[in-house]
């Protein structure tokens, strides 16, 4: 038996969903190789080398594939995993896109999120915005999964030495081509593996204010996350959705400020350690949910709760 | 140019769903059904293009048992021109829907193909990406833009980080994404004219297609229950906390 992690990366560094998705793929028991695909991506596979319990790092570093185009990387994908049992791949944006293709091409079901393996073919899922959990089995033989990553502690960043080889097969379907990026740059922690996420929502009223959790990010060394309805109002960018259909954060500390608890938002964040909620309404449902519950006027609450920690 | 949307019957996105006492299967007895909300965005964005005079057709399917068809509607009444069912007795998994989907796309051949990028029931995210490879089309998922330029669409997509766009050679796919749109409601005359419009039905076999099982669903369980906190009365006390109970700040 044998599992190939596909990792996550910019072309520069390995991000750490790669470290979560190799530590649900030990659990399969078998031996792990670890896939790099990406243009100019030599970095990258040299810190995948360093994972521990990793046998071998595959890199297939070409032009075609230094945007991720799906139409391209999932036919590499797919022809690598020709000599794998499992191929998993951490839930994030990137390899939602093209995952689901590498297992059409194998013509295999995919296996969406899973948050626990309970035996090589049986897996646990949230479905219905995390509502229920569904225990599932696979019956094909060679089984394509997304991790939700949150669900799984990293192994180490460092500490092996795995070897290193290049996978030469180019795969450019002609289908598809990239135009542009806008990508913010921001020096805070990762949204889903900050130990500390602070959250606004549509009660922060405009995006200037979000300003007003800034100050208490620093000190805590936090993300900064928010409502879908914060995001739909433009106050802040798409990618910091937190929920059912944006990103799932599991943090030590999770504050919702100015957010009412919707099913869908608390699907993304109702793992982590430790809930706070501040909003001016008693009844919100978030606090239903909370640990710590503070009932106030973010307005007023947040300087002040900037001042004392 | 003409448009295939796919639609999705679901439950109501309002409505928390439990597990049976049982186990065996999430409890939807009497509970308010709609079109996925994701394939709102789907067919919100094929009828604009048809306003726009860039799509010619528009064809709303959904791969169900006959309940669907209550969708299919839905998806008439707002502004799709003809709908089609491929009946299927118990739902489908998304490798199969996307085999069932391939079939219709060989029979109306499309231009353009536009799902949800997930449907808030089993929550994958996988059947507009499977379709994509098993009828070899370029896709532009999590979509919160598309402009048709030539026998080209460019797609902006919602991607780790901010915004991603990509050029794709037609026939293509589109997943979309929340901030693609925002659908209209559909008006009463126009649900009335949509029980008029043309709705065929297929079998799997029509299409050529065999319904396999990839995956069983062995239990359900509901999610572990957080415990209800406390109220702190001041901002005071919250830090208090945070520093000395859950010890999560220092
Ligand atoms: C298909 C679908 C997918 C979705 N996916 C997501 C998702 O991934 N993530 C997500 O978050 N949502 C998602 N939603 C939306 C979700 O249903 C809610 O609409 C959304 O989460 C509401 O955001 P909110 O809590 O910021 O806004 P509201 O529900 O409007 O709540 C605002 C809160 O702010 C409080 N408030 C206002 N002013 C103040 C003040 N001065 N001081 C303190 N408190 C104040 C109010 O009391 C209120 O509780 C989805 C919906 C659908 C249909």
């Amino acid at each position: 038996m044998s599992t190939l992690v596909i990792a996550e990366h910019d072309n520069s560094s390995l991000k750490a969903a790669t470290l979560n998705t190799v530590a649900a793929a030990q659990q399969l028991g078998a031996d792990i190789d670890i896939l790099v695909v990406g243009g100019s991506c030599g970095d990258v596979a040299t810190a995948a080398a360093a994972v521990p319990g990793v046998g071998k790092v595959l890199v297939a570093d070409n032009a075609a594939y230094e945007h991720q185009l799906a139409e391209n990387v999932s036919q590499l994908v797919a022809e690598v995993a020709t000599g794998y049992d499992n191929v998993l791949a951490p839930a994030t944006p990137n390899c939602k896109n093209f995952m689901p293709r590498v297992a059409a091409l194998l013509d295999v079901g995919q296996i969406s999120d899973i948050i626990a393996v309970d035996s090589p073919d049986t897996f646990q899922r949230p479905i219905y915005a995390g509502n229920v959990i569904a225990t599932v089995q696979s019956a094909d033989a060679k089984k394509v999964i997304t991790v939700r990553t949150t669900a799984f502690d990293g192994v180490p960043a460092e500490g092996g030495s795995a070897s290193v080889e290049s996978v030469d097969s180019v795969h450019d379907a002609g289908l598809s081509s990239f135009v542009s990026e806008e990508v913010a740059e921001s020096d805070r922690p990762e949204l889903t593996s900050a130990s500390v996420v602070i959250s606004g929502g549509r009660g922060m009223q405009n995006g200037e204010n979000f300003k007003l959790l800034d100050g208490i990010a620093d000190k805590l060394n936090a993300a900064i996350g928010a409502s879908r309805a914060a995001v739909d109002a433009g106050f802040v960018p798409n990618d910091m959705q937190v929920g059912q259909t944006g990103k799932i954060v599991a943090p030590d500390l999770y504050i919702a400020v100015g957010i009412s608890g919707a099913i869908q938002h608390l699907a993304g964040m109702k793992d982590s350690k430790v809930i706070v909620a501040i909003n001016k309404d008693e009844d919100a449902p978030i606090f239903q949910v909370s640990d710590y519950g503070l009932v106030a006027d973010l307005f007023e609450a947040l300087p002040e709760l900037e001042s004392k920690i | 140019m003409k448009v295939l949307v796919a639609v999705k019957r679901v439950v109501d996105y309002n409505v928390k769903v439990r597990a049976k006492a049982d186990g065996s299967d999430v409890d939807l007895n009497n509970v308010k059904m709609a079109i996925n909300p994701f394939c709102e965005i789907a067919v919100e964005e094929a009828v604009r293009l048809k306003e726009a005079g860039v799509a010619t057709e528009v064809i709303a399917v959904s791969i169900g048992d006959k309940s669907c068809q209550e969708q299919i509607r839905t998806a008439l009444a707002l502004g799709a021109d003809r709908g089609i069912q491929v009946d299927v007795e118990t739902a489908a998994e998304p490798l199969v829907v996307a085999k069932l989907l391939k079939g219709v796309v060989d029979k109306e051949a499309p231009q353009l193909v536009i799902l949800g990028k997930q449907s808030i029931d089993g929550d994958n995210n996988q059947t507009g990406q499977m379709l994509g490879a098993l009828a070899n089309m370029p896709q532009g998922t999590f979509a919160s833009e598309v402009v048709i330029d030539g026998d080209k669409v460019n797609v902006t997509r919602e991607v780790d980080g901010g915004l991603q766009t990509v050029s794709l050679t037609l026939p293509a796919i589109v997943t979309t994404d929340l901030r693609l749109n925002e659908p209209r409601y559909a008006s009463l005359p126009n649900i009335m004219k949509a029980k008029k419009k043309q709705l065929d039905v297929y079998t799997a076999d029509d299409l050529g297609v065999t319904v396999t099982k990839h995956l069983t669903q062995v239990k359900v369980v509901p999610p572990p229950e957080r415990q209800e906190g406390i109220k702190v009365a001041d901002v005071d006390e919250l830090v208090d906390k945070l520093k000395n109970e859950a010890k999560v700040i220092s």
